[in-house]
């Protein structure tokens, strides 16, 4: 990982600050507060630059946690108050705090719109497939069949995957984490802070309260290695204890392969490139399910709508011959009443 | 060939007078009333004009509902609505003739282009017999003029145009004629085509001949026996310019951005009759504005949330539905205390109602349209050109009380215009702010200013000040979230305490025309034009015994209003809804008696139904 410069002054200490913190105890939540305390230290920020927005739940508690600037905001919005935010000082480090309830269901408008935008935001969503703070619903990304406080007979309605969403809506950088790998997480948020662009970063976050052990299939120490592909950018999509299965591409479709069987060697294997503009192989990448992908799947550089509204405002005022208000009031048709 | 040298007939002098010009959506009505009245207030009158646009974007030509048009009142006395009865019809087919004969006493003159009053014409507009040949008009003074043939005929020589320019420039005609008939010069509009014009002189030469041939047409035909001359008015000295009443709320909050040394940013979402502010903000990027066209009004409110958490001058711009979108983040920015003007261009309600109508009924939801105990300062605009003031003011009262400020304008100022004394940012009110620069020991995020209650802004990038403010209640030293009983009880009074002292920073109400007597009448935001001119008629005829008290200081409401109340033996409260405002007078002020005038038409006050009324109260 590369060290910054500016603030290797600073500690993870410097990010937390006294209130007491009131997640249930063993929530992800908690891993993730930590990982994004000891990610900022890590970042080319000053302290005061940085802001963390909300929406509601139990995820976004968040910024009364953190010792930066913080705005809990109302439910699902926190796209929108980021992204004023951000348009009115493009040099702080924004940051936005959702949960799938959030994110995915009142606040979906916001969500595509602001990646569809590519306003330089980092988003931190919080996936426990479940409604936490209000204990216990089925939320848009909640399985069919799903049984919750409000689909007692199973959960009747498919839900979204994150990942494909944010691509349909343009997003330009999409990684997907475990809740139970602070490591990853830590040098991901650092990624994402280095994108110029929105950032998505979903992390497969366990609500031990509501929906225990939802993801343990991928997540579990003992199968992790075997269930999920981590992807690097520039690297082959090896995984598997023995780093013995990769990736191949046959036709239209991933395939799972042996290296070593058939004829198959690492060469064969389909090398990561998250920075690739068309986004088929990425989407594919997330809609898998045998191995899960984790890592950063896409991350794509392109203009962002700060640099175009300040390009454009830029060019505007070099051909304006307006100073202040008044020159406007004044121009055009006027008359004088004598 | 018609004789330049012809002698005026003796202009006969009039103080006022209301024309309106009317045609299809596609005859260019809008351009033709905005010339008359832009010439006619550098000619020195008062003006005050009202376009009237068809809902549907492109309707049937011909047809009653495309039917479009634009009314002019001019003085020499000063006028203060667009008026109520049309002295002048310019009709340019029959479904304009017929949809607007309504608003002509019998006696006045009506124009018509007797071209298009064809069989099919006719037909589109419901008529059973042509109106110009069954009599039905002869109350009516009808002056029938060929006005396409004669535009064709002065363009015969002009090359490089096509048909439908031509006959399309027949508006250019009828506007001719009406400026022979108030004694106006074509100068102005001549001017205006040389401009819009520069690089197609062949346009620039057909438009000023057709003006010409209706100027002069006017002055050869004997079906004009008159013209009518009407004087400057008495304005106060100053450089002016005629502007809408959405472009001044524009300029208005330009100029606090100015001011108070922040930039503007708007977050908004398209809405009638709201969306000019959107149009008109978005061009001044040389400003530095920043207008964010949202994907909703919730993102146009919450942006702008954002926006003034990060210090700038923040707001949103929206009409009764989406004000009620916007009921949610509007608390939170209540709640945390932050500077945000929210403008609510009304229109006739509930629901989608009537979009293209007026109506004042969102006065309760401004006040009171969220959860919880949710008090923000409430201001109304009464003119177009006033649309500036109480836009700044809305700046002014947000930045300086650190609280949302909903400012009420409505569909009729708002797309209404009249003369607008330019004011220079220089003679414009200082704006302080509560920007702090740097931490000091034991600093909270909502310390408040003693006096107004205001708590500080400290923005991000600012060292050693960092925070969190949210949604949840706060406690009232820390500002930390705090679930304590007693101190939520503190923070909801505090927080209505802040904006109920706002009254210290507001002007007293002061009654026009007299300041005790038998009658008060009390108005507010857009209907001043039609309650002043009422009470100013009767007035004139000699009562002295009336008063007339218009607010724009809503929430709160300016120190003095019982007391000013009390002067009166009735107070008569007029309004556009079903009584909103009067319940809010009885509400704060348990023993007076409120009477009540209100009109829920989408359809402005009318003087003479005002005039009536007041007499029949004393
Ligand atoms: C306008 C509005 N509607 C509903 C709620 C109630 N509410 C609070 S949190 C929440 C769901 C949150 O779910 P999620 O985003 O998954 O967050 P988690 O608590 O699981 O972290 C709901 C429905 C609210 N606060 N505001
Ligand atoms: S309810 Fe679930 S998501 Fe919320 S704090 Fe508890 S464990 Fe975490």
């Amino acid at each position: 990982m590369e060290t910054a410069t500016l603030n290797n002054k600073y500690t993870y200490k410097d990010f937390a600050n006294d209130q007491e913190v009131r997640w249930c105890p063993g929530c992800d939540d908690y891993v993730i507060l930590r990982s994004v305390q000891k990610a900022l230290p890590e970042m080319d920020v000053k302290k005061e630059d940085v802001v963390f927005i909300s929406g509601i739940g139990c995820s976004s508690r968040f910024p009364y946690y953190m010792g930066t600037y913080g705005m809990h905001g109302i439910h699902g919005r926190a796209p929108a108050i980021a992204s004023g935010v951000k348009l009115a000082n493009p040099d702080l480090s924004v940051w936005v705090i959702t949960g799938d309830g959030d994110s995915m269901a009142i606040g979906g408008n916001h969500f595509i719109h602001v990646l569809r935008r590519n306003i330089d935001l980092n988003i931190i969503l919080f996936n426990n497939e479940i409604y936490g703070l209000t204990k216990g619903q089925f939320s848009p990304t909640s399985l069919v069949g799903q049984k919750t406080k409000s689909s007692p007979y199973g959960n009747t309605q498919p839900p979204f995957s994150p990942g494909e969403l944010a691509i349909g809506a343009h997003g330009r950088f999409f990684a997907r984490i475990s809740g139970n790998t602070p490591k990853e997480m830590t040098e991901t948020f650092v990624e994402a802070q280095k994108f110029k662009g929105t950032s998505l970063i979903e992390v497969m976050q366990n609500c031990v309260i509501f929906n225990d052990g939802c993801y343990l299939k991928y997540t579990d120490k003992t199968v992790r290695e075997d269930k999920q592909l981590y992807v690097e950018n520039g690297k082959p999509m090896i995984f598997g204890k023995e780093r013995d299965k990769g990736l191949v591409l046959n036709g239209l479709k991933l395939e799972v392969v042996n290296v070593g069987e058939n004829g198959i060697t690492e060469e064969d294997i389909l090398i990561h490139d998250a920075k690739e503009k068309d986004p088929t192989l990425h989407q594919m990448l997330i809609r898998m399910e045998y191995p899960l992908v984790t890592g950063i799947i896409r991350s794509f550089d392109d203009i962002t709508l700060e640099e175009r509204e300040n390009a454009l405002t830029e060019e505007i005022k070099s051909k304006s011959s307006f100073h202040s208000t008044s020159d406007l009031f004044f121009s055009g048709e006027t008359y004088e009443v004598k | 060939m018609i004789t330049l040298e012809k002698k005026k007939p003796q202009a006969q002098a009039l103080n006022n007078v209301v024309i309106r010009f009317v045609g299809d959506s596609g005859d260019g009505m809008q351009l033709t009333g905005t010339q008359f009245s832009d010439t006619s207030a550098m000619f020195g009158n008062d003006v005050a004009t009202f376009p009237n646009y068809p809902s549907e974007i492109r309707a049937p030509q011909g047809s009653l509902y495309g039917v479009s048009g634009f009314q002019v009142h001019i003085g020499s006395v000063e006028v203060s609505t667009p008026g109520d009865n049309v002295d002048l019809l310019v009709a340019m087919n029959p479904a304009a003739l017929k949809t607007n004969l309504y608003a002509v006493k019998p006696g006045h003159t009506i124009i018509v282009d007797t071209d298009s009053f064809t069989k099919k014409n006719l037909e589109k507009a419901l008529y059973e017999k042509n109106p110009l040949e069954d009599g039905s008009l002869e109350n009516y003074r009808v002056i029938q003029v060929q006005m396409t043939s004669l535009t064709k005929e002065a363009l015969k020589d002009v090359e490089g145009l096509d048909n439908k320019s031509i006959t399309r420039s027949k508006n250019m005609f009828a506007l001719g004629m009406v400026y022979w008939l108030y004694n106006r010069s074509p100068e102005h509009t001549i001017d205006f085509f040389k401009k819009k014009f520069k690089t197609k002189p062949h346009l620039i030469e057909a438009n000023k001949k057709v003006l010409n041939a209706g100027y002069f047409y006017a002055e050869t035909i004997e079906l004009i026996p008159n013209s009518y001359s009407i004087s400057p008015a008495k304005m106060a000295k100053g450089t002016y310019r005629i502007i809408m009443g959405n472009t001044a709320t524009a300029w208005g909050f330009l100029a606090a951005a100015e001011k108070s040394g922040r930039e503007l940013f708007l977050g908004s979402y398209p809405i009638t009759p709201a969306t000019d502010i959107l149009h008109e903000l978005v061009k001044h990027k040389h400003f530095g504005v920043k207008a964010f066209q949202a994907e909703d009004e919730i993102a146009g409110v919450t942006s702008a949330i954002g926006a003034s958490f990060a210090g700038d001058l923040a707001i949103t711009t929206t009409s009764g539905p989406g004000l009620a979108l916007k009921g949610e983040a509007i608390g939170l920015a209540m709640m945390i205390e932050l500077p945000l003007v929210v403008v609510n261009v009304q229109r006739g309600g509930p629901s989608t109602g009537l979009p293209t109508k007026t109506e004042q009924s969102d006065l309760l939801q401004a006040l009171f349209g969220r959860n919880g105990e949710s008090p923000v300062i409430v201001i109304a605009a009464s003119t177009p050109a006033n649309c500036f003031n109480y836009a700044y003011e809305a700046a002014k009262l947000a930045v300086e009380h650190m609280t949302p400020v909903i400012l009420l304008t409505d569909g009729y100022i708002a797309n209404g215009s009249g003369p607008w004394r330019i004011k220079t940012v220089e003679e414009m009110p200082e704006i302080k702010n509560h920007l702090i620069k740097e931490a000091k020991e034991n600093w909270h995020p909502y310390d408040r200013d003693p006096e107004t209650l205001a708590r500080n802004w400290a923005i991000p990038g600012t060292p050693g000040l960092e925070h969190r403010v949210g949604g949840l209640e706060k406690d009232k030293v820390t500002g930390d979230v705090s679930h304590v009983p007693e101190n939520h009880e503190i923070m909801v009074r505090t927080r209505a305490e802040k904006v109920k002292r706002v009254q210290n920073y507001i002007p007293p109400i002061m009654p026009e025309f007299t300041d005790e007597g038998d009658l008060l009448v009390v108005g507010w935001g857009g209907t001043y034009g039609a309650l002043h001119s009422a009470v100013k008629e009767l007035f004139e005829e000699g009562y002295r015994n009336i008063g007339f008290a218009h607010f724009n200081y809503i929430n709160p409401l300016p120190k003095n209003t019982e007391e000013t109340f009390r002067r009166f033996k009735k107070v008569i409260v007029c309004e556009l809804n079903s009584g909103q405002f009067a319940n809010v007078l009885r509400m704060n002020i348990f023993d007076i008696e409120f009477l009540q005038y209100n009109k829920i038409q989408g359809l402005p006050f009318a003087n003479s139904e005002l005039v009536e009324k007041f007499k029949s109260l004393i």
